[in-house]
């Protein structure tokens, strides 16, 4: 029996196209796919995100921990500031991606995927014995719900009378009557929120964000367009750019570890970085009309070099782009390379990412 | 659900045109609905040789590729270049200018087996369930 948020009947509603997603029966689309793509980059968009994971990480030593047991350098976190992270096996290989988020100096909340909360909640019980300190999964009581998009900023102000926190920055405010975490942060690529509330007051904050958005041009999206959205933005998908096999030097987030302090998995990590890793994530767009797709395999000079982590065809670049784990030989910017998509070679050359770079403010 | 009495269904959601031997195909509206924005469409060669049943064109949207398959056996003497450009006319016109490629029939009266615009609704209905 699939998981259901408790925004459901709401999906069900609205039309959505209900499809499975790590179990959890989610929308992959309400209308057009392209079509809430575009009023999240051009207006707003909002998604259920309800199925990750929430964390309590709380305890005299939970700031000492937490930077013991991550990969990044936790220390320029502040109460109401939030951080990306990931967490990595002895290999090097990363358990997961996830935000942490620091309340108060003793009282953190992680958010990780859905599909790894058993696995997370696990290393890190076993990493936390004897360490004074104490976890707490609340996913299921916590909701999640994104909002996205250029006018985020003005239907929050419509909702909430506090004043908006900075890019990865958030409060704990009132918003339309439901005590909310609002949080500046998002996987878009655009301006926008992250906002958590009790799983009971779910559908009336949904409600209330479209009720303020829709005269702004918002649109409910479904998992399709956060797909293309985050692809776009060149934002890692764990399960496809991050595995447990595949480290985050690999996967192209340097900006994610440190090689100054000891964490599990730091010894393979520090060696990658001071020598390089033995295969790299590029980005690529093909140079003729395709769409690559996930496992399509990349040839360069006749010879394979890796495989596609993430393919789409980009609504806004209106052409073929994706991911690739390449050899790190072959992975250097401008190269070209061939991606076999249903056994004919598509030109492809390698591109800076993202594919559309940031358009929020620092504010 | 638009399916014109005039054409003929596979169950993979093809319609075809059939006249004097030749077999315009395309997808239905049914199929296009479900795969939503069509943003390519891999044609097959000119000259292929098709067999009733068997994948011989793609036609993909930005989230999946669905497979086009033969309604009937024969040999492709046209595909609809347009469609390099412009594949949304899949979604726009999937029964006119949206149509993908034509054959030349093995036997010209293999498209009288295929469903009528009756049959083919209620194929589509009990698949959309």
């Amino acid at each position: 029996m699939p998981n259901r948020t408790p925004l459901y009947e709401e999906h069900v509603k609205l039309n959505g196209t209900i499809v499975d997603f790590a179990g959890w029966e989610l929308p992959v689309q309400y209308t057009r796919l392209i079509e809430e793509h575009e009023a999240t980059r051009e207006r707003a968009g909002l998604f259920d995100i309800c199925h990750m994971g929430e964390f309590d990480v709380t305890g005299n030593n939970a700031f000492e921990f937490l930077q013991s047991a991550l990969s990044r350098d936790l220390s320029p976190l502040k109460p109401g500031r939030c951080m990306y992270s990931t967490m990595l096996n002895e290999r090097g290989g990363c358990v997961d991606d996830l935000f942490v988020y620091m309340k108060e100096p003793e009282n953190f909340m992680l958010v990780v995927n859905a599909a790894n909360i058993k696995k997370d909640f696990d290393w890190l019980e076993s990493a936390a014995q004897g360490r004074g300190v104490s976890l707490s999964d609340r996913s299921a009581d916590t909701a999640k719900l994104d909002l996205q998009g250029p006018q985020s900023a003005a239907i929050m102000r419509a909702l909430c009378s506090s004043e908006l926190p900075s890019r990865f920055g958030f409060i704990s405010s009132d918003v339309a009557g439901v005590k909310t975490l609002v949080s500046r942060t998002g996987y878009t690529g655009e301006d926008g929120f992250e906002l958590y509330c009790e799983s009971g007051s779910a559908v009336a904050l949904w409600r209330a964000v479209i009720e303020a958005g829709t005269p702004l041009g918002l649109l409910p999206c479904g998992l399709g367009a956060r797909d293309t959205l985050r692809l776009e933005a060149a934002y890692s998908l764990y399960g496809h750019e991050l595995s447990d096999d595949i480290s985050p030097v690999e996967a192209g987030l340097r900006f994610a570890v440190s090689a100054a302090k000891d964490y599990t998995g730091s010894g393979v990590i520090k060696k990658q970085l001071a020598d390089g890793a033995p295969r790299q994530s590029v980005a690529f767009a093909l140079v003729e009309r395709g769409v690559p797709r996930d496992g399509c395999e990349v040839v360069s000079s006749g010879s394979p070099v890796g495989r596609v982590t993430s393919g789409t065809f980009s609504p806004t670049l209106k052409k073929g782009i994706g991911l690739a784990l390449l050899n790190s030989p072959a992975a250097s910017i401008g190269g070209s390379v061939s991606v076999i998509i249903r056994n004919r070679p598509y030109a492809a050359e390698i591109v800076a990412r993202p594919f559309i770079a940031y358009r929020g403010g620092s504010k | 659900m638009n399916a014109p009495d005039e054409l003929k269904y596979s169950k993979d959601h093809e319609w075809v045109k059939a006249e004097g031997g030749v077999a315009a195909v395309g997808i239905t509206d049914f199929a296009q609905h479900q795969l939503t924005d069509v943003v390519f469409v891999e044609l097959p060669e000119v000259g292929a040789s098709a067999e009733a049943g068997k994948p011989i064109a793609a036609v993909e949207s930005v989230k999946a590729v669905s497979d086009v398959y033969a309604p009937v056996s024969g040999e492709v003497i046209e595909v609809n270049d347009a469609l390099r450009d412009a594949p949304e006319l899949i979604n726009t016109d999937p029964y006119g200018e949206g149509w993908i490629f034509k054959l030349k029939m093995s036997d010209p009266s293999a498209a009288d087996a295929l469903m009528n615009a009756e049959q083919y609704k209620e194929h589509a209905a009990s698949e959309s369930h």
